[in-house]
């Protein structure tokens, strides 16, 4: 097992200093995401306006994979349509799942095929899946509690 | 450790029974296993393994059925494991021994077969704030259904049941009392025998949650004084899926059957059905026979290796681990009281346990990461979820060793 394929270097610093942190004022769109087998928890915010995502700001408290996915997707996001957001999440699950390898990703994805090392360690997808679930809970406007486990 | 001779002799013994465990011999990720999960289930001598292989290679029948030698062969191997077992824990009878899938089944049959009987509207179950899921949810459900109320006894920082707010918990409505010998989240061992006699002056019962407690130390029932006892076969080196609950007889006998069908009864007809003398009333269907022989395997192979060492060892090993781990900058140890078995339960301020326990498994060290069906005990602490380790008699204080040194990769990793 290579952890260097887990925790890149790209990970850890988004995992140590993550960006987009806290809550964003004039937010139209809030979900939560919880998993309730590692405690993982994080509150996405969304603001969206004529179909576009303007911005994207998060809080929560989780591991390493979670927290790095978590910021390089509120990264990401900001400038995309809804329906290219939901794109982004079907590529990134696809990712995860090993439906498609980090190269069948595309180039404009680039930053976040980083994760891509997450699916050698099965016990650890939902971890890197949360924040995502929690994008299509937020865009779906639900105002409850995702749950991965 | 304490002593240099008493190190030497103990360890000595704990590396020859090491070699009796032949899943300790394996490498994961290319490395030595390092297996520090035995609260979550501990490994199987090859006594066990043997004996459950052997079983079915020369004696399976279904038991209390048939006249033929292989029917009662096999029933004389379940019921030799049943004496085993009530000689274990020091019950008095084999009346008093029902064989169960776990921990968990017992504690469900406890509250679906006496506590649906005995709670009502105004009568209380109590139990305490360090109870595994597996005593809380069934006593919930049971309290739904009756109209009883649960009440949680409260523990202190260091883990520790609050005597007198427990004896302030304690009234005259109160028909249970519940609480786990030993916290498999914490490792703190509760007075049980004390509760128990708290628990009688007030005309309740005591149960006792024993899953983490049999492996650890000697226990027996009639010096605790409960009226239930709960255990789980693959938490002291025997097979998954086998599990004992003891049950004083004459409470035994007042409470109705939890499962109908075979084995449990004496005669059916449509209009009438008898059931069975005890144990048989409470083993509806065909039991898990090869489970019951590998865990008597497992108790002869216990007592061989004598649980008074086993306690007196783990206890030392226990003191190394935490002074390792209290040269570790950043880690809190959660749970620390005097009175613990063998479970060191930690966080860091700075690293999430799940990013700990992926860097410590590619070393070969197998630990336990979450909230260990403990989240009550998880939110007293205010932690997501915490790291643990928990020790079983084969473990060695090089285990320990790898442990600390892998906790320096972890940090070297996540800091800085």
């Amino acid at each position: 097992m290579d952890l260097s394929e887990l925790y890149q270097d790209l990970i850890l610093d988004h995992g140590k200093r993550p960006r987009n942190v806290g809550e964003l004022p004039g937010h139209n769109r809030e979900a939560e995401g919880f998993n309730p087998l590692c405690g993982d928890k994080l509150t996405l915010y969304l603001r969206v306006d004529d179909g576009k995502v303007k911005d994207a700001k998060f809080v929560g408290k989780g591991c390493a994979i979670c927290t790095a996915s978590a910021s390089m997707m509120t990264e990401e996001l900001a400038g995309h349509s809804e329906a290219e957001a939901r794109e982004l999440f079907t590529r990134f699950h696809d990712l995860m799942t090993g439906k498609i390898t980090d190269e069948q990703m595309p180039e404009s994805m680039d930053r976040l095929s980083a994760l891509g090392g997450v699916r050698r360690f099965p016990m650890r997808v939902k971890c890197a899946t949360l924040p995502w679930h929690t994008l299509i809970a937020a865009l779906d406007h639900e105002h409850q509690t995702v749950k991965t486990e | 450790m304490t002593t240099r001779t008493t190190t030497s002799s103990y360890l000595t013994k704990a590396h020859q029974l090491r070699e009796d465990f032949p899943i300790l011999g394996r490498q994961v990720h290319g490395k030595p296993l390092v297996y520090l999960d035995n609260a979550a289930t501990t490994q199987k001598p090859a006594s066990v393994i043997g004996a459950i292989g052997r079983y079915y290679e020369s004696a399976n029948a279904n038991v209390h059925r048939g006249v033929h030698a292989l029917s009662q062969e096999a029933t004389e191997l379940y019921e030799g494991a049943r004496a085993k077992l009530r000689d274990f824990i020091g019950a008095a009878s084999e009346q008093e021994i029902i064989f169960v899938r776990g921990a968990t089944e017992a504690l469900n049959l406890i509250a679906f077969a006496y506590g649906r009987s005995v709670l009502k509207p105004g009568r209380e179950v109590l139990i305490t704030a360090m109870e595994h899921h597996s005593n809380i949810v069934p006593w919930q459900m049971v309290c739904q259904q009756t109209g009883a109320t649960l009440r949680v006894a409260p523990i202190d920082d260091r883990g520790q049941l609050i005597w007198p707010e427990f004896q302030k918990l304690i009234t005259d409505k109160t028909a249970i009392v519940a609480a786990t010998h030993v916290s498999n989240a914490l490792g703190t061992i509760n007075p049980v025998a004390e509760m128990a006699a708290l628990a009688h002056r007030h005309g309740a019962v005591m149960i006792v949650d024993g899953a983490q407690a049999v492996s650890h130390m000697p226990v027996n029932v009639a010096e605790i004084g409960c009226d239930f006892y709960a255990f789980s076969g693959h938490k002291m080196f025997g097979p998954m899926g086998v599990g004992v609950l003891y049950g004083r007889k004459a409470l035994l006998e007042t409470m109705p059957p939890w499962q109908g069908g075979g084995d449990m009864i004496r005669s059916v007809t449509f209009e009438k059905t008898t059931y069975n003398d005890l144990p048989y009333k409470f083993e509806a269907g065909t039991p898990d026979v090869a489970g019951a022989v590998g865990l008597g395997a497992a108790v002869d192979y216990l007592r061989a290796a004598d649980m008074t060492w086993i306690e007196q060892y783990e206890h030392e090993l226990l003191a190394y681990g935490e002074s390792l781990l209290s040269k570790v900058p950043g880690l809190k140890l959660i749970g620390q009281t005097e009175r613990r078995a063998a479970v060191l339960s930690f966080v860091f301020d700075d690293i999430h346990p799940h990013d700990a326990g992926t860097v410590l498994d590619t070393l070969g060290v197998a630990v336990r990461t979450g909230h260990h069906c403990a989240q009550p005990v998880m939110d007293r602490f205010d932690v997501p979820a915490t790291i643990r380790a928990s020790l079983a008699f084969y473990n060695t204080p090089s285990d320990l060793d790898a442990l600390a040194s892998g906790l320096g990769q972890v940090i070297k990793m996540f800091r800085g």
